[in-house]
């Protein structure tokens, strides 16, 4: 029996007294392609950062295929939000996206051949191609995304966790990491979105997790997207989103 | 060549070129308080290395310099963890309670009835001009240490500096680079309070990578020009302060670094302010020309 690629249990998280995830029990399945979805605040930053280990929970543990993160590392890759990092760091796109590549390689050794491949074709495959010698600061929001994206991809992980790839992008950037994502999931790799709108919720993702400092629900989109189960993580709020 | 000449020529440019190296990831950390911190918290360190071995050697106050200011450090660090208060108000904080504590020891020390207590003041401000044979050697084994560290880790700092949370997803255990960078970042300093002093130190660790960062977009690029920066800023205040004009060190080469730093403020392409207005006068230009085209046709 294969492991799931993510187990949560009974996982609590505070910062100092106030709780931001409650009671988190959750398995997903190896090759789904889940959003977490939820409003402002709800604990979906936390939650990835909790499972990649960047938090400490105040109880529960988190497994990946069947083990400890620490185990794990190198089949996980993880596009923070954009907004986390200081653009206007001197470097350029390639540079960047090798930072990728820097897990595998370990202390003191440099990038080499075979790690600029790789960082090249990544830039290729999220469309940037031309941008690898480009001052980053001079990228649009968009662009800035998919040189994240780029820099997961050459991790060359097996599940992959993204905080809100498609906020501040253009309709372009969209469709680009659209396709990105069923390409991942046609290798059979696990994808974990945070994501925002409700309305595309179906076209691009086939598992949902709804959270709101509890978990609401996990499963099929069409499963978890009920007007009750939104009316639980969103109060009266978003009733008009259900058609 | 002058023996002393030669001893401060070597000193001054060494302090300049390492602190503007490690300086650079200081200034991309946005931790321009820490150099303050560290130098300032060395100051009791010293003393106390004097009040307890009563020996007016520079390699025994760098010693202390060390320990107090990695003291300093690790108490700004323990502060920021398991307090609500934020790391510029914990920097501030030790910085002026060593550093007052360091002014109390000095007073001290001058009412002390030994003669050989004049040497103490000079690492207020600064002075080349004290540098001898045996100061310049620990400050070269000081030196290639901390750029044969920055040289090794260099893709751990870089990644660490750009991106703490995704160095940490990859597995690199953050908390002990962030050690190492503070602990380079320390001997730099300490290797820097005899020629420049406790109270201006920190500008040679911020304002050479803020001159370098205008004139380039590449980390290592960055690195280099800022220690090419400090090292020419803290030649020429050597020489000039202690051959030329009888001034205190620290403030001649601050002076001159001030200087590097406008004129990369303001000239540099790109970034220089100058460059940015005349760009934007440019752009204002090439609209206003479009707009009466349609306007014609
Ligand atoms: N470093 C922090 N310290 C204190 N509270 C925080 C911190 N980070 C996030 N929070 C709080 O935790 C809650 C969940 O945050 P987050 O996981 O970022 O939400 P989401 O990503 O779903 O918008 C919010 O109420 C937020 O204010
Ligand atoms: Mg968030």
């Amino acid at each position: 029996m294969t492991p799931p690629a993510v187990a949560v249990k009974d996982l609590t998280l505070a910062y100092r007294d106030t709780p931001v995830l409650w009671d988190i029990d959750i398995t997903i399945p190896q090759g789904v392609l889940l959003a977490i979805v939820g409003p402002n605040g709800a604990g979906k930053t936390t939650l990835i950062k909790a499972i990649l280990g960047l938090l400490k929970p105040a109880a529960g543990k988190v497994e990946i295929l069947g083990k400890p993160y620490q185990q794990q590392i190198k089949k996980v890759g993880y596009v923070p939000q954009r907004g986390t990092v200081d653009w206007d760091f001197p470097t350029d796109a390639l540079d960047v996206v090798l930072m990728g590549r820097y897990g595998h390689l370990g202390w003191f050794k440099r990038p080499g051949k075979k790690d600029y491949a790789l960082a090249l074709d990544a830039l290729d495959r999220v469309g940037m191609a031309d941008f690898a010698s480009r001052q980053i600061s001079q990228l649009s929001g968009g662009q800035q995304q998919r040189i994240f994206l780029a820099r997961a991809l050459v991790q060359d992980a097996q599940i992959y966790f993204m905080d809100e790839p498609f906020v501040g992008v253009d309709a372009a950037t969209e469709k680009a990491i659209v396709t990105l994502l069923k390409e991942l999931r046609k290798q059979g790799k696990t994808v974990i979105v945070v994501h925002h709108d409700l309305q595309t919720l179906k076209e691009y993702f086939d598992w949902a997790l709804l959270l709101n400092v509890h978990q609401i629900a996990i499963g099929p989109v069409e499963e978890v997207i009920t007007s009750d189960n939104l009316r639980k993580a969103y109060g009266g709020r978003s009733a008009f989103f259900v058609s | 060549m002058d023996y002393t000449i030669f001893m401060v020529m070597i000193g001054s440019s060494l302090v300049g070129c390492v602190s503007g190296a490690l300086g650079s990831f200081a200034v991309l950390r946005k931790q321009s308080l820490l150099g303050d911190a560290i130098s300032h918290a060395a100051l009791p360190g010293i003393a106390l290395a004097f009040l307890i071995t009563m020996a007016k050697s520079p390699m025994i106050f760098m010693a202390g310099a060390m320990i107090a200011g990695w003291i300093g450090t690790m108490l700004v660090m323990a502060i920021v963890r398991h307090t609500v208060i934020k790391e510029d108000a914990a920097l501030g904080m030790i910085l002026s309670v060593f550093f007052g504590f360091g002014l109390v020891l000095l007073t001290l020390i001058q009412r002390l009835p030994t003669a050989n207590k004049s040497g103490l003041t000079h690492y207020l401000f600064g002075s080349a001009a004290t540098l001898l044979l045996e100061d310049v050697k620990a400050m070269c084994l000081m030196g290639v240490v901390t750029l044969a560290g920055l040289f090794l880790f260099w893709k751990e700092f870089k990644l660490f500096t750009f991106d703490k949370d995704y160095a940490t997803a990859l597995g690199f255990p953050v908390k002990r680079i962030e050690l190492i960078l503070t602990l380079l970042t320390v001997t730099a300093i300490v290797m820097g309070l005899q020629t420049v002093g406790v109270i201006l130190m920190s500008a040679m660790i911020i304002a050479p990578a803020a001159a370098a960062r205008q004139w380039t977009d590449r980390l290592w690029l960055m690195v280099v020009l800022s220690a090419v920066f400090g090292a020419v800023s803290g030649l020429s205040g050597a020489l000039l302060s202690g051959f030329v004009a009888q001034l205190p060190t620290g403030p001649t080469i601050v002076l001159i670094m001030s200087a590097i730093v406008l004129i990369s403020l303001l000239f540099a392409p790109n970034r220089g302010m100058i460059w940015e207005w005349f760009q934007r006068r440019q752009e204002t230009k090439l609209l206003r020309q479009k707009l009466m085209e349609k306007h014609k046709s």
